[in-house]
C-alpha cells in the first residue's frame, strides 16, 4: 500500500520520504497536504506534499524530527509501510502569471515552498527565492530550488552559508538594491512568517503565507486548526492552508501553537528514554 | 387456563454505580441477563396492529423478535431484527426509543412502555457472544457498482441493504477508522468501540469493501468515481462534520474545543488512554456549552478524564434540552453541574492565552420561537463569570462542505445541506443519493439509518 520507496536525509534532523500513493499523486496540486500516521497509536500529522509524480504514482513528504510522532515516522525504513496516509487536503495554491515573484522559505518551511516555486516558475513568473536556516547543515533543497528559480539567495543565522542573518535581512537588501516584486509567498515558522510578511506587505507586495496550526482530521470536522483571518474564524484545513498575510492574526496563531508544549516535551522525553533503554 | 398476569413494572437494567463509573470509560448500563430479558419480554401485549413498528424509522419487527425472546430463541430474535436493521447493538444503545417505538407502545398508556431498546441490545449482544453466526442470504451478483461516501450510520445501512441484493458496494471513509460519529463522537461509556467494530466486520463479511483514508471530493470526486471508475450510483452520507462556534470574544483561546475536537481527541485518537500520542487538555474545571446529547457526552467525558468540576451551561431550561432524558439523568448522577438559563458572552484567557473563565449572562424565557420552544432573552446587567480551564462548545454542527464544493451540480440548501427527497433519497444529480446529517443537519443515528434504507430502495429501483 503506502510503501516508503526511498528514504533520504536532507539535513541532520530532516528526512525526505518518497511514498507510493498513486491516487494522491494523480490529484495533488501545489500547496496541498496529506495526513500521515506512522503507526496505529500515532497522532495524525499534517505534511505538505513536496513533490509528486502522477505517472509513477508517488508523492514526497519532508519532515523534521521534533517530537515523538515525527521520531516514530523518522524511525521507519525504506520498504516499510505507513500506517495511514490521506489526501490531498487543503486548497491548492492560486497560481497565475504575477510577474516578479519572491518566494521566502525558512527552516522546514522550505519543503512546502518548493512545489509553489516550481508552479510559479512553470507559469512563467520570474522567481527570486530566498532560503534561510539556522546553519548550512540545516538547509535543504538548495539545488532543486535553484533549478526552478531565476535567482537564489541564502541566509543562515550563524553565517555558515550565504548572508549571516535572517531571510528578512536578505529581503531588505533586495529592496535597497532596487528590486521590485509583484507577488510574495512566505513559508516557515510562524514568527518568521509574521516578521517577514510585515516587510513584504510594507513594500506593497501582495503576500501569501501557508499556516501550520495544530490539526487533527484535516477535513473540517474538528475545528482545532481554526485561526482568525480578517476578523473571521477560518479552518486552515479546508479554507487554507494559504491565506493573505495582511489579514492573519499572528499573535493568536503563535499562542495556539503553544497549546500542547508541556505534553510535547514530556512525550518526547519519555519516548527518547524508551528508545535509549531498548538499546 | 387464565393467562399469566402481565407485570406492570419494567425490568430495570443494571448500571455501574455513578461513584465508580466516573473513574472509568466502561459502559454504564450493564445489559440484561437472559432471565431479565425474558421477564421484560413477557410484558409485551403482542398487539395485532403493532404501533411500535410504525414508530421505528426502519420498522424493526418488534413484536416478532420479542416473542422469540419469550421463547428463549435469542439468536433467532437477533436475526429477526437484522432483517430490517443492520446495526442492532448500536441502536439498542443510542436510539431515542422513548420518542419512537416506546412512545407508541400501548402499555405506556396505562403503565410503562416495554423497553424495546434494552431488548434489542440484549439480542444483539447475545448473538455476538454466543452465536450461531449465520450469514443472511445474498442474492447473486448483479454487476452493479455502488459507492458509499462515509461509514457512519447512514452509509453502513445503505451498504448493508445493497450488498444483500447483489450489488458490489465500496464504502469510502475519510478517517483512519470506519464508523463515523459512532467512533469519533459517541464515547466508549455509551457505545463501546468494540461493538461498532464487530458490526462493521459483519458488513465486511457480507462482502462490502472499505476504503479508509479516502476523502471523496479530494482523493477523487463523485464525478471521477462515476465516470472513470465505473460506479453506477453513489450514496452520500458524509455527515454534519463542521462544528459551529458561538463567535464570541476569546473563543480561539487555548483550552476552547469544539465538542467534535474534544471527543475526537478522546474517542478516535484515544487520548483517554495513557498510551495514546494525541494530547488533550483535560481540565480541572470544565464548562460545556449546549444542551444536547453531544453536550452530555462531553461533560461526562470530562469528569472521567479527571475534572474536579464538570459543568453544563445552557441558555434555556431543562425542559427544552434536546438531550435524551436518560442522558441528562446519567449526567446529574455523575455530579455534572447544570447552569441553566445562562448564555456565554466571552471566554477569558490569561496572558499566555490559556482559558481562565467564561463570562455568561442570565437569560429568561420569552415567546415561543420557530422551534416552538420559548425563546431565551438576555437579562440586562446580569453578567457573571465561571472559573474554568477548558470550554467545550457543543452547540451543533454544520454539514461538511467537501462534497457540495466539489460536486457543482448537486443542489444544496442555504444552510449547506444536500437537497434529497425525504421519501426516496434522490438528489438533483442523477444516480446520486444522500441521507443522514448531510441532508437533515445534525440529527440521530436511527434517522440516518432510516434515510440510508430509503436511498438503498431507490437505488435498487433506479438501477433495475
Amino acid at each position: 500500500m503506502s510503501t516508503i520507496l526511498k528514504k533520504e536525509r536532507l539535513s541532520e534532523s530532516i528526512w525526505r520520504y518518497r511514498v507510493l500513493a498513486p491516487r494522491i499523486a494523480k490529484k495533488r496540486l501545489a500547496g496541498q497536504f496529506v495526513i500521515v500516521r506512522p503507526c496505529s497509536t500515532s497522532e495524525r500529522i499534517p505534511l505538505t506534499i513536496a513533490n509528486a509524480d502522477a505517472r509513477e504514482g508517488w508523492i514526497e513528504i519532508i519532515f523534521q524530527v521534533v517530537g515523538k510522532s515525527t521520531m516514530l515516522l523518522g524511525a521507519l525504513s525504506q520498504g516499510d509501510e505507513l500506517c495511514d496516509i490521506a489526501g490531498p487536503l487543503g486548497k491548492p495554491t492560486h497560481i497565475e502569471k504575477f510577474g516578479r515573484c519572491v518566494c521566502i522559505g525558512g527552516g522546514v518551511g522550505i519543503a512546502p515552498l518548493f512545489p509553489i516555486i516550481c508552479a510559479l516558475h512553470q507559469a512563467g513568473n520570474n522567481v527570486t527565492s530566498i532560503l534561510g536556516a539556522r546553519s548550512a547543515a540545516l538547509l535543504m533543497l538548495e539545488e532543486e530550488i535553484m533549478a526552478h528559480s531565476n535567482r537564489l539567495f541564502i541566509a543562515t543565522d550563524d553565517g555558515s552559508k550565504g548572508t549571516k542573518g535572517f531571510v528578512s535581512d536578505v529581503f531588505k537588501s533586495c529592496g535597497k538594491s532596487g528590486d521590485i516584486f509583484d507577488f510574495a509567498v512566505v513559508i516557515g515558522p510562524a514568527i518568521m512568517m509574521k516578521i517577514t510578511s510585515a516587510l513584504t506587505l510594507a513594500a506593497g507586495i501582495k503576500t501569501f503565507v501557508s499556516l501550520n496550526p495544530i490539526m487533527i482530521d484535516g477535513t473540517g470536522m474538528c475545528g482545532g486548526c481554526r485561526i482568525s483571518v480578517g476578523g473571521e474564524t477560518k479552518f486552515a484545513c479546508v479554507d487554507g492552508p494559504e491565506f493573505d498575510a495582511s489579514k492573519v492574526d499572528w499573535d493568536e496563531l503563535l499562542k495556539r501553537l503553544r497549546s500542547y508544549k508541556t505534553f510535547e516535551s514530556a512525550a518526547r522525553e519519555k519516548h527518547a528514554c524508551k528508545v535509549a533503554g531498548a538499546q | 387456563m387464565t393467562p399469566q398476569p402481565k407485570p406492570a413494572t419494567r425490568v430495570p437494567m443494571r448500571e455501574q454505580k455513578a461513584s465508580e463509573r466516573i473513574h472509568n470509560f466502561s459502559e454504564v448500563p450493564l445489559g440484561y441477563s437472559p432471565e431479565e430479558a425474558m421477564r421484560e419480554a413477557q410484558r409485551c401485549l403482542q398487539c395485532k396492529k403493532p404501533l411500535c413498528v410504525e414508530g421505528c424509522p426502519v420498522n424493526v419487527k418488534i413484536p416478532e423478535f420479542i416473542k422469540l425472546i419469550v421463547a428463549g430463541e435469542f439468536s433467532e430474535a437477533a436475526r429477526t431484527i437484522k432483517e430490517t436493521n443492520a446495526l442492532p447493538a448500536v441502536c439498542g444503545r443510542v436510539c431515542p426509543q422513548e420518542t419512537q417505538c416506546e412512545e407508541k407502545c400501548i402499555l405506556g398508556k396505562k403503565a410503562s412502555a416495554i423497553q424495546v431498546g434494552h431488548l434489542e441490545r440484549f439480542c444483539a449482544d447475545w448473538e455476538r457472544e454466543n452465536g450461531p453466526f449465520i450469514l443472511p442470504a445474498i442474492k447473486p451478483k448483479n454487476n452493479k457498482k455502488i459507492g458509499v461516501v462515509g461509514s457512519g450510520p447512514a452509509g453502513l445501512t445503505t451498504a448493508g441493504e445493497l450488498i444483500k441484493e447483489g450489488f458490489e458496494v465500496t464504502i469510502f471513509e475519510a478517517l483512519h477508522e470506519p464508523g463515523g460519529v459512532l467512533v469519533y463522537g459517541i464515547p466508549e461509556f455509551r457505545l463501546p468501540k468494540e461493538i461498532v467494530r464487530k458490526e462493521i466486520d459483519y458488513l465486511l463479511k457480507l462482502g462490502v469493501v472499505l476504503e479508509k483514508n479516502f476523502i471523496v471530493g479530494k482523493t477523487a470526486t463523485i464525478d471521477e468515481l462515476m465516470r472513470e471508475e465505473g460506479y453506477d450510483a453513489m450514496f452520500v452520507g458524509s455527515g454534519a462534520g463542521l462544528p459551529s462556534f458561538m463567535n464570541i470574544p476569546g473563543e480561539n483561546g487555548i483550552g476552547v474545543y469544539s465538542a467534535n475536537e474534544y471527543l475526537t481527541r478522546s474517542n478516535l485518537m484515544k487520548a483517554f488512554k495513557n498510551d495514546a500520542d494525541t494530547p488533550l487538555i483535560k481540565g480541572k474545571r470544565v464548562v460545556t456549552v449546549g444542551g444536547g446529547n453531544v453536550a452530555m457526552d462531553s461533560a461526562r467525558t470530562a469528569i472521567r478524564l479527571g475534572a474536579e468540576k464538570s459543568m453544563i451551561v445552557y441558555r434555556r431550561t431543562e425542559a427544552e434540552m434536546p438531550a435524551r432524558t436518560a442522558e441528562v439523568h446519567h449526567a446529574k448522577d455523575e455530579g455534572i453541574e447544570f447552569h441553566l438559563l445562562c448564555n456565554p458572552v466571552a471566554v477569558l484567557a490569561d496572558e499566555s492565552g490559556f482559558v481562565r473563565a467564561i463570562r455568561c449572562i442570565r437569560m429568561e424565557l420569552g415567546a415561543p420561537d420557530d422551534s416552538a420552544r420559548r425563546r431565551p432573552v438576555p437579562v440586562n446587567n446580569s453578567d457573571f463569570e465561571i472559573e474554568c480551564d477548558v470550554v467545550i462548545i457543543a452547540i451543533g454542527n454544520n454539514p461538511n462542505p467537501l462534497i457540495p464544493r466539489t460536486t457543482p451540480d448537486i443542489q444544496v440548501t442555504r444552510r449547506g445541506t444536500i437537497v434529497a427527497g425525504e421519501e426516496d433519497g434522490r438528489t438533483s444529480k442523477k444516480f446520486v443519493y444522500a441521507g443522514g446529517d448531510i441532508v437533515t443537519g445534525a440529527a440521530t443515528v436511527i434517522l440516518a439509518m432510516g434515510a440510508g434504507k430509503i436511498a438503498a430502495r431507490s437505488i435498487m429501483e433506479d438501477l433495475s
